[in-house]
Formats: C-alpha cells, sequence, structure tokens
C-alpha cells in the first residue's frame, strides 16, 4: 500500500468582484423585467457558506401564460419572418457575449451553485458560449442539415432546465431551439436560476428581438404550468425520470414535441489490459466531477477481477489527495453538494447502502462547518439488486463491482432501466468498439469520462430520456418534418 | 370437398394456437363467415415479447448487407404467393382491382425497405469533431423490441409498411393484427416462415387490440410501440401505459397506401443514437484529426 500524503495547499480564492448580484431578480419576460402576478419570491442562497444571495421571483400559471403570449407573438410577427441567416446571428453575437462575460458568468455559476470554479470556469462556462456558436452556425443551414424533408420551426418550446449545470443546459436548450426558428420559455432550477438570469440580460445587450426568450424563475409548480400550457409546440426537460415521466404523462393527448434527458447509473468498465493510471483519474472525474450532480455520472465502477485489488489501493489512494472546500477555492476538487435537500438525498443513500451490508470507503479530510459538504465515498461488497447499485443517488458516492469475463460485464452494464452513457477503459481498440456496441447508452465514451462537446450528440437510451441534444441529430428535437 | 385452412398465430417462427383455445370469426365485408382466427389473450403477447427479446440481438447482429437479402426475399416469397393474397382479400370483399393494388404496394414496399438495410446508417450516422483527441461518431442502433398494432384499415399494405421499417432496422417486432381483416397478416406469416427471416422477429398475434394492447403498452421488456389509426381513447390509454418504461410511441394515422407512407423517417422512428468517444494517439508531426 501507498504512503498516504497529507495536502496542504494555500487557499486560492477567486475574486467575486467581478460579479454583482442584485438584491431582487424579476421574471425576463417580453425583453423586459416584469415583477411577478404571483407576488411572491424566493430566496436563493450559496450553498457554499449558506449565505443569502437573492430574492427570485416565483412564477404562477398567470406569469406562465404572459410568458408564453410574449413568445408566441415574438415568433409569428418576428422570429419567425427572419432568415435563417439574422437568427444566426443573433446567436454569434450571444455567444461573442457571453464569452465576454465569461468569468463573471462563472462566478455566478460557483456561487450560486456550488460547483469548483475551475470546473465552471473550465467546462461549464465555455462549452455553453462553444454551443451558442455550434448552433449559430446551423440557423441557415438546415435545409442543407435535412435534404428532402422540409424541416420546419415548431414554433413556441418550453424549456426546463436543471440546477446541475445551470447555464450550460441552458445553452443545450435555447442555442438549438432559436437556431431551428423557435422561440422559448424557459423555467431554470430553483437553486440555480442566477445565470439564466444574467443570460437574460445578455440578450438584452444583444439586442436579441423582444419575447424571443424568456425566462420565468420558479420551483416545479412553476415548470408544472409551463408543461401544462396550451399554447406550446414543444416541451423540452432536463432532469430526474420521476419527473420525466410525469411529463410525458401530462403531454399524451396534446400536439406537443418532447424530448427528455433524464437520469442515469452509468457504468465504468476497467479491463485488466487497461492503463491503470489513466483509467484511476478516468473514474475519479467520472464520479467526482462537479459532486458527481452529473445525469450521466460513472456512479457503477466495473473492474476486472484480476486487477481490482490494484485499482481498489490505487482509488483510495488517489481520494486521500482530493479537495474537498470553498468551491471558490482553486484547489477546489469537490465544491458544495447544490442544496441541502440533496445532500439529504445523498446521505440517506450512504446509510442505506450500510444498511445493506455494502463496505463503505471515505477519506480523513475535513469539511467547513457551514455549507453543504459531502465526502468522496466508495461501496465495495455490493449486490447487483442492492438500491446504491439500481438507483440514481446524484452525489459523490461510486459503487464498485468485479467481473470475470466481458459478456457478464456487458450483462451486468445492461442490467439497469437506465441507458444513458459508460465508460470503457482498455488498451485495445478493437475491444473499444467491441464493447461500445454491446451497451445500451447513448454516449459511450473509451478511455476517458464526461467528456462534452456541442458537436457530439447526448442522450440516453430505455429510461434515461428520449431525444439528442448537440451536434446534426440535437436539430431534429426542434423541428418538425411535414413532407 | 375443399380443405379449409386453419388460421394461427405465428410465434418464434411456429404457428401455435392461442394459449387460450379461443377462435372468433371472420367475416367478409357483406358478412358472410369466411374463417376462424385464434382470438390470441394476454399470455399470448407475452410469450411473444420473450422470443422476440430473445431474437433481436442476433437478428441486430447480423450484417445489414444480409438483413438486405432476407427481406428480399419476403418479397420473392410475396409475389409467388400473391394470387394467394388476392384470393383472400376477394373472398373478404375486396374487388380485384384493389386487391391487386395492395398487393403490388406490399410487394414494392418490401422491395423498397429490403434496399434501406444497409443505408440507413451512412444518413443517419455522424462522424463530429469535437474539439479534443477523440475520433467521436454517432451510429444508429435498433431499439430493441417493438409492439406494433397493425393499420386496422388495409388487410397487409399498413402491416408491412409499420413491420419492415421497424425490422430492417434490426428490431424485432409483436403485431397485433387488423382485428377485422386478420386473415393476410398470418398468410403473411407463412411468408416470412420461407423467407428465411428468423423465427422470433416477427410474432403475430390475432384477436383483440382492445384486449392484447394493455399487455404490450404496459411490458417493461417492450422498447417502443408502432401504432396505427387507433382511437384516441385507446390511443391515450396505451400512451399512458408506456410512461411507465418511457416506451418510445409512434402513432401514425396515414393512408399507408401513399408513398409518403415509406421512407428513411419511418426506419429512424425505431432507431436509437449512439455516440462513441474513440481516442486518438497524437503523433508528433501529424496533421490534426477528425
Amino acid at each position: 500500500m501507498m504512503s498516504n500524503t497529507t495536502w496542504n495547499l494555500d487557499p486560492s480564492l477567486e475574486s467575486t468582484a467581478l460579479v454583482q448580484i442584485k438584491p431582487q431578480y424579476e421574471l425576463f419576460i417580453d425583453g423586459k423585467w416584469q415583477a411577478p402576478l404571483s407576488k411572491t419570491y424566493f430566496d436563493s442562497i450559496n450553498p457554499a457558506d449558506e449565505t443569502h444571495l437573492a430574492k427570485i421571483a416565483w412564477a404562477n400559471q398567470a406569469d406562465v401564460d404572459l410568458a408564453v403570449r410574449a413568445a408566441r407573438t415574438a415568433y409569428t410577427n418576428v422570429w419567425s419572418q427572419l432568415s435563417g441567416a439574422e437568427r444566426g446571428k443573433y446567436l454569434f453575437r450571444i455567444a461573442r457575449l457571453m464569452q465576454e462575460k465569461a468569468r463573471e458568468l462563472a462566478v455566478l455559476e460557483t456561487l450560486d451553485g456550488g460547483k469548483p470554479i475551475r470546473e465552471a470556469r473550465d467546462v461549464d462556462v465555455p462549452l455553453a458560449c462553444n454551443h451558442f456558436f455550434y448552433y449559430a452556425g446551423w440557423a441557415d443551414k438546415l435545409l442543407e442539415a435535412f435534404p428532402g424533408q422540409n424541416p420546419a420551426a415548431l414554433g413556441v418550446a418550453g424549456q426546463i432546465t436543471p440546477w446541475n449545470f445551470p447555464l450550460l443546459m441552458l445553452a443545450w436548450k435555447i442555442a438549438p431551439a432559436l437556431a431551428c426558428g423557435n422561440t422559448v420559455v424557459l423555467k431554470p432550477a430553483e437553486t440555480t436560476s442566477l445565470t439564466a438570469l444574467k443570460f437574460a440580460e445578455i440578450c438584452q445587450e444583444a439586442g436579441l428581438p423582444p419575447g424571443v426568450v424568456n425566462i420565468v424563475t420558479g420551483y416545479g409548480d412553476t415548470g408544472a404550468a409551463l408543461v401544462a400550457h396550451p399554447d406550446l409546440d414543444k416541451i423540452a426537460f432536463t432532469g430526474s425520470t420521476a419527473v420525466g415521466k410525469q411529463i410525458q404523462k401530462a403531454c399524451i393527448g396534446t400536439t406537443k414535441k418532447l424530448t427528455l434527458e433524464l437520469g442515469g447509473k452509468s457504468a465504468n468498465i476497467i479491463l485488466e489490459d487497461a492503463p491503470i493510471d489513466q483509467a484511476v483519474e478516468g473514474v475519479i472525474n467520472a464520479i467526482f466531477f462537479n459532486q458527481g450532480h452529473v445525469c450521466c455520472a460513472g456512479s457503477r465502477l466495473f473492474v476486472q477481477e484480476s486487477i481490482a485489488t490494484q485499482v481498489l489501493d490505487k482509488l483510495k489512494f488517489r481520494l486521500q489527495s482530493i479537495y474537498v472546500g470553498n468551491p471558490l477555492d482553486k484547489n477546489t476538487d469537490i465544491g458544495a453538494i447544490n442544496s441541502k435537500k440533496q445532500l439529504e438525498t445523498i446521505e440517506r443513500y450512504i446509510q442505506l447502502g450500510l444498511e445493506e451490508g455494502a463496505e463503505i470507503y471515505q477519506p480523513t479530510c475535513e469539511l467547513p462547518s457551514a455549507g453543504y459538504y459531502c465526502k468522496p465515498t466508495l461501496f465495495t461488497d455490493v449486490a447487483q439488486s442492492a438500491r446504491i447499485v439500481q438507483e440514481e443517488i446524484f452525489g459523490p458516492v461510486l459503487t464498485i463491482q468485479t467481473f470475470r469475463t466481458i459478456e457478464e460485464v456487458v450483462q451486468k452494464a445492461n442490467n439497469t432501466p437506465y441507458g444513458l452513457a459508460a465508460g470503457i477503459w482498455t488498451d485495445k481498440g478493437a475491444r473499444i468498439f467491441g464493447v461500445s456496441q454491446q451497451l445500451q447508452a447513448g454516449v459511450v465514451w473509451a478511455n476517458t469520462y464526461n467528456k462534452f462537446d456541442p458537436a457530439s450528440p447526448f442522450g440516453g437510451y430505455k429510461e434515461s430520456g428520449f431525444g439528442r441534444e448537440g451536434g446534426l441529430h440535437g436539430l431534429r428535437a426542434y423541428l418538425k418534418f411535414p413532407n | 370437398m375443399e380443405v379449409l385452412k386453419t388460421y394461427k398465430l405465428y410465434i418464434g417462427g411456429q404457428f401455435p394456437r392461442t394459449e387460450s383455445g379461443r377462435s372468433y370469426a371472420v367475416l367478409s365485408q357483406s358478412g358472410q363467415h369466411i374463417a376462424n382466427a385464434c382470438q390470441g389473450s394476454k399470455k399470448d403477447i407475452r410469450n411473444a415479447v420473450q422470443v422476440a427479446r430473445k431474437a433481436q440481438a442476433s437478428w441486430a447482429a447480423k450484417t445489414a448487407f444480409n438483413r438486405s437479402q432476407i427481406i428480399y426475399r419476403i418479397a420473392e416469397m410475396l409475389e409467388a404467393r400473391k394470387g394467394q393474397f388476392l384470393e383472400e382479400l376477394q373472398a373478404l370483399g375486396f374487388d380485384l382491382k384493389s386487391a391487386t393494388q395492395e398487393v403490388e404496394t406490399s410487394i414494392d414496399r418490401c422491395v423498397y425497405y429490403a434496399g434501406w438495410a444497409d443505408k440507413y446508417q451512412a444518413l443517419l450516422g455522424t462522424v463530429n469533431p469535437v474539439a479534443s483527441s477523440h475520433f467521436n461518431f454517432s451510429v444508429p442502433e435498433a431499439m430493441g423490441v417493438v409492439g406494433v398494432v397493425a393499420c386496422q384499415q388495409t388487410a397487409i399494405l399498413g402491416f408491412i409498411s409499420q413491420v419492415l421499417p421497424a425490422i430492417i432496422g434490426g428490431n424485432s417486432v409483436v403485431v397485433i393484427a387488423n382485428q377485422k381483416l386478420p386473415l393476410c397478416a398470418i398468410t403473411f406469416a407463412e411468408v416470412l416462415a420461407t423467407s428465411d427471416v428468423p423465427g422470433g422477429v416477427v410474432n403475430i398475434l390475432t384477436g383483440s387490440v382492445e384486449e392484447m394492447l394493455p399487455t404490450l403498452s404496459g411490458h417493461m421488456d417492450v422498447n417502443a410501440l408502432s401504432l396505427a389509426q387507433l382511437d384516441s381513447a385507446i390511443l391515450e390509454k396505451a400512451q399512458t401505459e408506456a410512461v411507465e418504461n418511457l416506451k418510445r410511441v409512434m402513432s401514425y394515422s396515414i393512408d399507408f397506401s401513399q408513398s409518403t407512407a415509406q421512407g428513411l423517417s419511418y426506419i429512424s422512428d425505431f432507431q436509437e443514437i449512439k455516440t462513441t468517444w474513440h481516442p486518438v494517439e497524437q503523433i508528433a508531426g501529424g496533421a490534426g484529426g477528425y
């Protein structure tokens, strides 16, 4: 066993001077900030230290209705009248403005959601900008994208985004929708509204016609009102499978086109010929990236028996050097859990794992006294049927199973209702193709994990949802093909 | 004295009777009793799903070229039995002209889809230029087991128009045939049985849609549904049951005799898109990749 090292790093705090958070945010409807008809507001807090950040408008059904009307009017009178090239120019302009405000957006994302500044700065924000830039270029090429199929905009899209990648998920939703000629009403998750509201300011600055993008903040009831609105042509949702199913039911009997990007319990498979150190780093990134708040997180690790002890030893050693703490500190690997509620969920699952008889490993690290934090956690000796193996935890909790043959691991990896992503680590190119063909997952990462790109379609099989976001395939979600 | 045909179910490449031991009368358009068809049961559906699941992986693993040849073989066998279908349709009350049209369009549709087997991948797949050292590509893959409620207006054309795009893409199917006009579907099973289509890839049940559909739409091992011209109450019930395991539900209210009732989109309706990130080694001095 390797010896553990104690890491005493000097704090390297990102400045928050760049960010000005208003005391109170209204709804962004028809290009203007409008006080909610509901007259209610909710608090947004910083999960890293539980300090209050802002009051945020809580939209009710009447507010949602106003937003949908604004989007419909903008669609009919303005956006559908523009050429694809003109729409594209707006998107390019938005992408550029986002790039200019990249650091501000990153700090805001970290303050509001608790993710490490390193990830917000190097992953979330650049990817979000790039997504706009990518889809901007599609706006005037839709006929070439689908030759002979007469692609046409759907109309008005209702979009609901999760709290794990607030700005990035907004980009995944809004960029293709606008490129395809739709207007949108977006509801961000209640714990992470701030970057969406900042994005609204960017839309204003870009001179985007009023009503093309509307942001209605609120809780689940706001989302439900949006889904139920009769004048929408499209619903796009990223979130839990349970809520996704409710939304699918709510859309039955309507003409709303639906895409769902839901939960996962993705398998990360290390074969015995894999480059072990690289694979161990990959496992760390697969499960602890963004505190494990990742729908495609590699939350089920499968290690071939012959290398299991070695991998486990290296994992435990590596865990000891993971830095859990202030998300604004550039040293931080694991930041704050997004909300108290989510922390309770994760802790409940850890307790459940212990009750199910699994063996737990957590590093000895100190957690900040205020805020919501969770140690990176490994579970070994888990049964395939254990709830911590079957259910999505959405936190820094990894279950580890072993296998002997590829047939066995494929069977185990696929033995879940989900089918979002998978990872495979091996030195053999042919084996990568062979195994990835067998895995029921919408995304397969070989010798890497949690990589995203605007050009790369993302989305699941089975109960992980349907439809794709990103790439050429992502356009389909926002077009109809009337033939 | 004429020897009458017993119409049975088609499950796993066999022609079993329904386990329920029931049958119902098939009437011509003028109300004449022509034959009896099996009144399939929920248990028959479950049996069919089980064999469809078993058959699917090896069907999807066949080479695309091989699937193409097998589907083309269906067209050949259908052509050879054209007379039988015409007789059956006329007995049901179709005039010769419309019967001929339906059978000929059906044969053409088999030929059409046979040609797609090794081509849709090139049109539905992409190579994606990601900003890292990866060969990133997206390919279509079969969803798995597709439950089909065949068109209730045509005797065989709708059936073929729904089943072929699903199986050409590597899915297996469990079909509830046209309830009132089930005979051609079972005769088509005879075509399948002699066309090298592996047993279990296409399974055909006759009987009550209302009785059998819930077992299909609620079945946790069915991945998708292809529904045609159901009335809205039955459709919405099936859609609701399908949510349980997030089945992909396609509902067609189209005229299957039209040329727009065939196309790539009917294949892609039952395809998932898988994206793979394959590492690319960086070699010094080499030019940038994909």
